[in-house]
C-alpha cells in the first residue's frame, strides 16, 4: 500500500532527528500521565487540606502544597490537561475556520477576497497579545472562551497561508482542466487544493500547538485565561509569583514544566517540518 | 515618495479608525461596568442611584454611538479623560508620568538584545556549524520556547531568593535593571539572531563577495566593506518595529518586577475594568507600532537605493 509506505518513509525521516524523537517520547509520556491523571494523582487537586497549607516538598506531598493545602503535584497533572487540550483543540478550530476562508478567498477572488484581505490587514496591525487581552476581557475567562479567542486571532495566519498557496495552484494546468470539465469550487478545494497544501498546513498546525500553549499560559498568568479553581500552569505562576520568597515551589515547578513542555512540542513540530520538507528551514526565517 | 507617504498615512488612519471601533465595541460587551469591579474589590455594593450618577458623570448613560463620537473627538486632541481606577489622574497624565519607565526598560532591552542577538548572528554566519553557531541556535530555541514570565520567575528564584544577589523588583538602580532586561530580551534576541544569521549567510554567498575574494581582498575588508553593509541594511526592517514594540512597555516583565511603566498600569487597568485607560493604551500602541513600520519602510528606501516604494501599491 502506498499510504503506509509514505508513513514509514515519514517516520524514517523523522527518526533521523534524535531530539525530535526524544521530544515525541516526552509528549507521549505526558499524554499518558494526563489521561491517567484521575488514577495516578496522589490527591484531589481541588480539595484543600487546611492542616497542610504552604508546605514545601516533603514525603507526603512530593512537590508541596499551596495556600489552601492543595497538592501541587496533583494540580500540575491536571494543569497538563488544560495545556495540551488548549494547544490541540485551538489548532483544530483554527484549521477548520482558516482553511476554508483562505481557500475560498484565493479561489473566488473578487469582492470576497478583497474584504477578507482588508480584514486580515486590520487585524494583523493590532499586536497579537493586545488583541488576545481585549477579546478575553470581552468574553470573560474560561476554557471555551480561550479557544474562541485563539480561533478569532489565529485563523488569519493559516488563511493567508492557504490563500497564497491557492493563488499559485490556481494557475496550474490540472486545476484549469478540472474547472474546464465543470468542477465546482468545493470539489476543487477537496480534490486538488487540500492535498497540495497539506504539508504547510500540518507544519503550521504543529508549530501552532506550542504557540497556543504559550498564549494560554500568558493569559492565565494575567488572570484572563483559566479561572481560579481549575488548575493551569500559567495561572499558578501568576497567582503565586508574589509569594516567591516564602513559597518558591508554587511557581518554580509549574514554570519548569511549562518550559519543558513548550520545548518538547516545539522540537516535535520542528522534526515534523523537517521530515515533510527539507528546503524550508523555519529557524532560518 | 510624497504620494507614497500620503497613501500610507491614509491607510494608517483607516487602521486606527477600525481598531478604535473594535476596541470600543469589545469594551462595551464586557459583562459588568467599571463601578461593579470597584464594588467587588471593596466588598460592598454601590447603591443603584449612586451608580446612576457615576454613569452620568462619565457619560456612560448616553447611547453607544454618541459615546464613541465623543471619544473620537477628544482622542484627536489626546484627551482620553480621567482614569476610572485613579479618579484624580488623567489617562494622558498617567502616560506622561509612567512612560519613562517603559522607555528605559525598552531601550536597555533593545541595546542589550542588539549586542547579543546581532553579535551571535554575525559569528554564527561567519563560522557555520561551529560551536558558537550551535550555541546561537540553542539560545534562539531557548528564547522561542520559554515564556518571558517563566524566565523572569526562574531568574527571581535563583538570583534573589536563593543567592540573594539581586533585588526582586523595582527600578531604582542599575542592580534592579539586570533581571527585567534579561527577561524582556527573549523575543528580540531570537528575532535579531535568526535574522542577522540568515541575512549574513545570504550576503556571504553573493557574487560580489566571490569577486572580492577572487580579487584577493583581505577577509577583514570583505567583511566590513562588502558583507556587513549589504547584510545589515535589511536588519532595519525588523529592528524598527522591534524597537517600537519594546518602548511601549511589557505586560509580563513590568508586572513581575513591579516596574511602574505603561505595561504595569495596563495590567492593573484590565483588572479594574478601567475603560479609558485600556482604550487609550490600545490606540496609542497601535499608532506607535504602525508609525514604526511606516518610518522603517521609508528609512529602508533611503538606505537601499534598489528598493522602490511605489511598486508595492
Amino acid at each position: 500500500m502506498p499510504k503506509s509506505n509514505n508513513l514509514r518513509l515519514l517516520w524514517r525521516r523523522f527518526a533521523r532527528n534524535k531530539l525530535a524523537v526524544i521530544a515525541l517520547f516526552f509528549i507521549i509520556l505526558q499524554i499518558i500521565f494526563t489521561v491517567a491523571a484521575p488514577y495516578i494523582a496522589p490527591y484531589n487537586p481541588y480539595k484543600g487540606d487546611f492542616l497542610a497549607t504552604w508546605e514545601t516538598p516533603n514525603r507526603l506531598h512530593w512537590l508541596g502544597t499551596d495556600d489552601l493545602g492543595r497538592d501541587v503535584l496533583s494540580r500540575l497533572l491536571y494543569g497538563a490537561r488544560i495545556s495540551i487540550s488548549i494547544g490541540v483543540l485551538s489548532q483544530l478550530a483554527i484549521a477548520l475556520v482558516g482553511i476554508p476562508i483562505g481557500a475560498i478567498a484565493g479561489l473566488k477572488g473578487g469582492w470576497f477576497d478583497y474584504v477578507i484581505m482588508r480584514v486580515i490587514d486590520v487585524l494583523s496591525s493590532l499586536p497579537t497579545i493586545l488583541f488576545y487581552i481585549l477579546l478575553m476581557i470581552a468574553l470573560g475567562a474560561g476554557f471555551w472562551n480561550l479557544i474562541l479567542a485563539m480561533t478569532l486571532t489565529g485563523w488569519i495566519g493559516i488563511a493567508r497561508l492557504v490563500r497564497g498557496q491557492v493563488l499559485s495552484l490556481k494557475k496550474t494546468d490540472f486545476i484549469r482542466a478540472s474547472r474546464a470539465m465543470g468542477a465546482g469550487n468545493w470539489y476543487i478545494i477537496k480534490k486538488h487544493i487540500l492535498r497540495n497544501v497539506m504539508t504547510p498546513i500540518i507544519v503550521s498546525v504543529a508549530l501552532g500547538i506550542p504557540g497556543a500553549m504559550f498564549a494560554e499560559a500568558g493569559l492565565s498568568f494575567l488572570g484572563l485565561g483559566i479561572p481560579a479553581p481549575q488548575a493551569s500552569w500559567g495561572q499558578m505562576v501568576g497567582m503565586y509569583q508574589a509569594y516567591i520568597r516564602t513559597a518558591w515551589h508554587l511557581t518554580v515547578f509549574p514554570s519548569i514544566l511549562l518550559a519543558l513542555t513548550m520545548l518538547a512540542w516545539f522540537l516535535f513540530a520542528d522534526g515534523i517540518r523537517e521530515a515533510l520538507d527539507t528546503n524550508n528551514k523555519f529557524l532560518n526565517c | 515618495m510624497i504620494r507614497y507617504i500620503i497613501t500610507r498615512t491614509a491607510g494608517l488612519l483607516g487602521v486606527l479608525f477600525v481598531v478604535s471601533i473594535i476596541t470600543f465595541a469589545l469594551m462595551h460587551t464586557v459583562p459588568g461596568g467599571p463601578f461593579d469591579a470597584r464594588a467587588l474589590e471593596k466588598q460592598q455594593m454601590v447603591p443603584e442611584n449612586i451608580k446612576r450618577q457615576l454613569n452620568e458623570k462619565y457619560g456612560l448613560d448616553e447611547p453607544v454611538w454618541k459615546q464613541y463620537a465623543l471619544f473620537v473627538r477628544n482622542a484627536v486632541s489626546l484627551d482620553f479623560g480621567y482614569s476610572m481606577a485613579y479618579p484624580n489622574r488623567t489617562v494622558i497624565g498617567i502616560f506622561r508620568e509612567q512612560w519613562s519607565y517603559s522607555l528605559q526598560l525598552g531601550l536597555l532591552t533593545f541595546i542589550f538584545s542588539l549586542i547579543v542577538g546581532a553579535g551571535l548572528g554575525i559569528f554564527s554566519a561567519i563560522k557555520p556549524n561551529s560551536l558558537l553557531d550551535y550555541f546561537g541556535t540553542g539560545v534562539s530555541i531557548f528564547c522561542l520556547v520559554i515564556p518571558s514570565f517563566v524566565f523572569a520567575i526562574l531568574l527571581q528564584v535563583i538570583f534573589s531568593v536563593w543567592l540573594g544577589w539581586l533585588p526582586t523588583g523595582g527600578w531604582s538602580s542599575p542592580r534592579h535593571w539586570i533581571m527585567p532586561v534579561l527577561a524582556n530580551s527573549l523575543a528580540p534576541v531570537l528575532v535579531l539572531q535568526r535574522y542577522t544569521r540568515a541575512s549574513m549567510t545570504d550576503a556571504m554567498k553573493a557574487n560580489y563577495v566571490r569577486t572580492a575574494r577572487a580579487k584577493g581582498l583581505s577577509r577583514k575588508r570583505i567583511m566590513f566593506v562588502h558583507v556587513f553593509k549589504n547584510a545589515l541594511t535589511p536588519l532595519l526592517t525588523v529592528g524598527g518595529p522591534l524597537a517600537a514594540g519594546l518602548i511601549v512597555g511589557s505586560f509580563f516583565v513590568e508586572s513581575i518586577f513591579r516596574i511602574p511603566g505603561i505595561g504595569f498600569y495596563f495590567v492593573s487597568a484590565i483588572g479594574s475594568r478601567d475603560y479609558p485607560m485600556i482604550m487609550a493604551t490600545t490606540l496609542v500602541w497601535t499608532l506607535i507600532i504602525s508609525l514604526a513600520y511606516l518610518v522603517t519602510d521609508l528609512l529602508y528606501a533611503l538606505a537601499d537605493p534598489r528598493v522602490t516604494l511605489l511598486k508595492e501599491e
